[in-house]
């Protein structure tokens, strides 16, 4: 009992400023996200489009390497280049996203039965329309689950974010560990996960309304 | 009217697929392209959308060579039903035959009655199944819908690579009938693949038969049929098929010796006074010699105030020759809707009148025999 009492005295002292860690999460994970949507999706759909084995295979090993390396690794190599703040840390955040979003888009576009791309092309649509018409709209589950998982990701991932000096929920833990608050960890973890679960759901939500109007075939 | 000259297709990988091509596919005829799998068929009708690009020889749709096209507008004014049927698995039944309608900017009214005419003309309710995605048709209707969604821009030319090859017997027995029925509204050129015989005896105007990345031989049913080139052609027909296919017995056959013609000098009264008795419109008139002057209409003799004969023939009519075909026959008759009418020798010696009712019972039992059809 004496435990909540507590944990609700610290809520209302320091809730300005456990908002403000949570708002620049948010913001860190949304801005990487974006980012990495507009890079990939454009990428993925390009390297559909190439006949070359050799520059397909380039591309999604330059994204697997950036995905192997440690977060925290990827985070100290960003600040000779970029320094420390949350520049460095949404552009280790985004090199993190590119091989999911990638992967999925381009497994999304290849999927699509070749027969029905030929269709397109034999009724004359020209090769934008039948992107825009045909080829995106079948892709979008795919494109969709992998900006999903790339988003859950991103907001655990970011957490390791205050090492650099960027803030976040992360910042919350570390001065947790600092001056040795067992709430700051607590609270910061809670919240990390909270926001992780919120995103998933609402993804969730989302596609379930997208295949209600557009039911899914075959 | 499409005419291949000498067309090559060798793929990137090097396989040379089609060897030579010459074909004409005319217009507002079915022709149908039909060998083995992998003989090049598919290859050959996406040589006329440019789907694939032939090369080597030359392509022309309507004298006009077909690289001087540009693709997309080619297709747009092609229909085209694909092997694997291609629906668009996102988008209403609507939406889909509604494609290229709306690539060619058509007015929203327009694509609307187009779209309901199209669903009745395969035979589907446009009310029941306009809202519906594919995957909530069966697979016969989806094909009709294919074929729906081919027709929908009014084409002059529709290609369709085995458009009806997933479908049972019975559902592929219908929409062949509704192909056959729908080309005589339509008059397309229509270039149709199968694997099937009885589907290409049965629709084809020109059957073309490949092997190979070649054409073993094309022509009517028929000719294929009573004339196979070769022991592959044989073959691929069947013996079966080839045993119910006796040629049809030759015009003399079907000669009325009894009718006499006029003789040129015989009086107009009596004239009138036979053709009263014989209660017949026109009667043949001939010469002396027998030669064959042409056919004598009643109504020209009471109208008109002359009393030489000669006067009195319908120019309109032509005396079939004995040895003329009797398929060429009976699309003479048939377009010409004449009741009877007279046959002379290669002298353009009267023979005799042909005898309609024993032609058709012959033509009756010939193609009764045929059966299934
Ligand atoms: N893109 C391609 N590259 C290389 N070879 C190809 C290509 N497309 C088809 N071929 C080859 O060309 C030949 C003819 O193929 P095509 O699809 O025209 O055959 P088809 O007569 O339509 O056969 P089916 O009856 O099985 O549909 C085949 O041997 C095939 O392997
Ligand atoms: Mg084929």
């Amino acid at each position: 009992m004496e435990f909540i009492r507590n944990y609700f005295e610290f809520w209302r002292d320091r809730y300005p400023s456990i908002l403000e860690y949570a708002v620049q999460h948010l913001i860190m994970s949304a801005l990487s996200l974006v980012i990495g949507i507009l890079v990939t999706i454009p990428l993925a759909i390009l390297l559909t489009r190439l006949k070359r084995n050799f520059l397909k295979s380039l591309v999604f090993n330059i994204a697997n390497v950036f995905q192997t390396v440690p977060t925290i690794a990827m985070l100290a190599l960003m600040i000779p280049i970029l320094g420390i703040g949350m520049k460095p840390a949404v552009t280790a955040m985004f090199l993190y996203s590119l091989l999911p979003l990638l992967r999925n888009t381009y497994a999304g576009i290849q999927s699509i039965d070749s027969g029905i791309v030929d269709a397109a092309k034999g009724m004359g649509y020209n090769s934008f329309q039948s992107l825009i018409k045909v080829e995106l709209p079948l892709a979008m589950p795919y494109i969709m689950s992998g900006i999903r998982v790339t988003s859950v990701y991103i907001i655990s991932w970011v957490t390791m974010a205050a090492v650099i000096g960027a803030g976040g929920l992360g910042g919350l833990i570390i001065s947790g560990i600092g001056f040795n608050d067992k709430n700051l960890i607590f609270t910061g973890t809670l919240l990390a996960i909270v926001l992780a679960v919120a995103t998933d759901l609402l993804f969730a939500r989302f596609e379930k309304s997208r295949n209600r109007t557009r039911r899914k075939t075959i | 009217m499409i005419e291949l000259r000498k067309v090559n297709k060798v793929y990137e990988d090097g396989t040379h697929v089609l060897k030579d091509i010459d074909l004409l596919f005319e217009s507002g005829k079915i022709n149908v392209l039909i060998g083995p799998s992998g003989c090049g068929k598919t290859t050959t009708m996406r040589l006329l959308n440019r789907l694939t690009e032939h090369t080597g020889g030359e392509i022309f749709i309507d004298e006009k060579n077909i690289a001087d096209f540009n693709p997309i507008e080619l297709r747009r004014h092609m229909g085209y039903v694909i092997q694997s049927i291609g629906l668009f698995p996102h988008m209403t039944i609507y939406d889909n035959v509604a494609t290229v309608p709306r690539l060619l900017k058509w007015d929203k009214s327009k694509i609307d009655k187009r779209v309901n005419e199209l669903l009745e003309l395969v035979n589907l309710n446009p009310e029941q199944y306009k809202k519906r995605y594919p995957s909530e048709l069966s697979g016969g209707q989806q094909q009709r819908i294919g074929v729906a969604r081919a027709l929908a821009a009014e084409p002059a030319t529709i290609l369709m690579d085995e458009p009806f090859s997933a479908l049972d017997p019975i559902s592929r027995d219908q929409l062949q009938n509704e192909l056959v029925r729908l080309q005589e509204d339509i008059q397309k050129t229509i270039i149709f693949v199968t694997h099937d015989m009885d589907e290409a005896l049965k629709i084809a105007d020109q059957i073309i038969l490949m092997k190979d990345g070649r054409v073993v031989q094309k022509g009517t049913p028929r000719e294929i049929l009573t004339n196979p080139a070769n022991d592959f052609v044989r073959e691929f027909i069947g013996e079966e098929r080839l045993k119910t296919a006796e040629p049809l017995p030759s015009l003399s056959n079907f000669i009325d010796p009894t009718i006499q013609a006029i003789h040129l000098s015989e009086s107009k009264e009596s004239v009138i006074k036979k053709l009263m008795e014989q209660q017949c419109f026109t009667y043949p008139l001939v010469d002396e010699t027998n030669q064959f002057l042409g056919q004598l209409s009643l109504q020209k003799i009471m109208n008109e105030s002359s009393v030489h004969l000669e006067d009195f023939v319908d120019p309109s009519v032509q005396a079939l020759t004995t040895d003329q075909d009797i398929e060429d026959v009976l699309e003479y008759l048939e377009k010409h809707k004449h009741h009877s009418l007279p046959v002379v020798d290669n002298e353009n010696m009267f023979v005799g009148m042909i005898d309609m009712k024993e032609l058709f019972r012959s033509v009756r039992s010939v193609y009764g025999k045929r059966g299934g059809n």
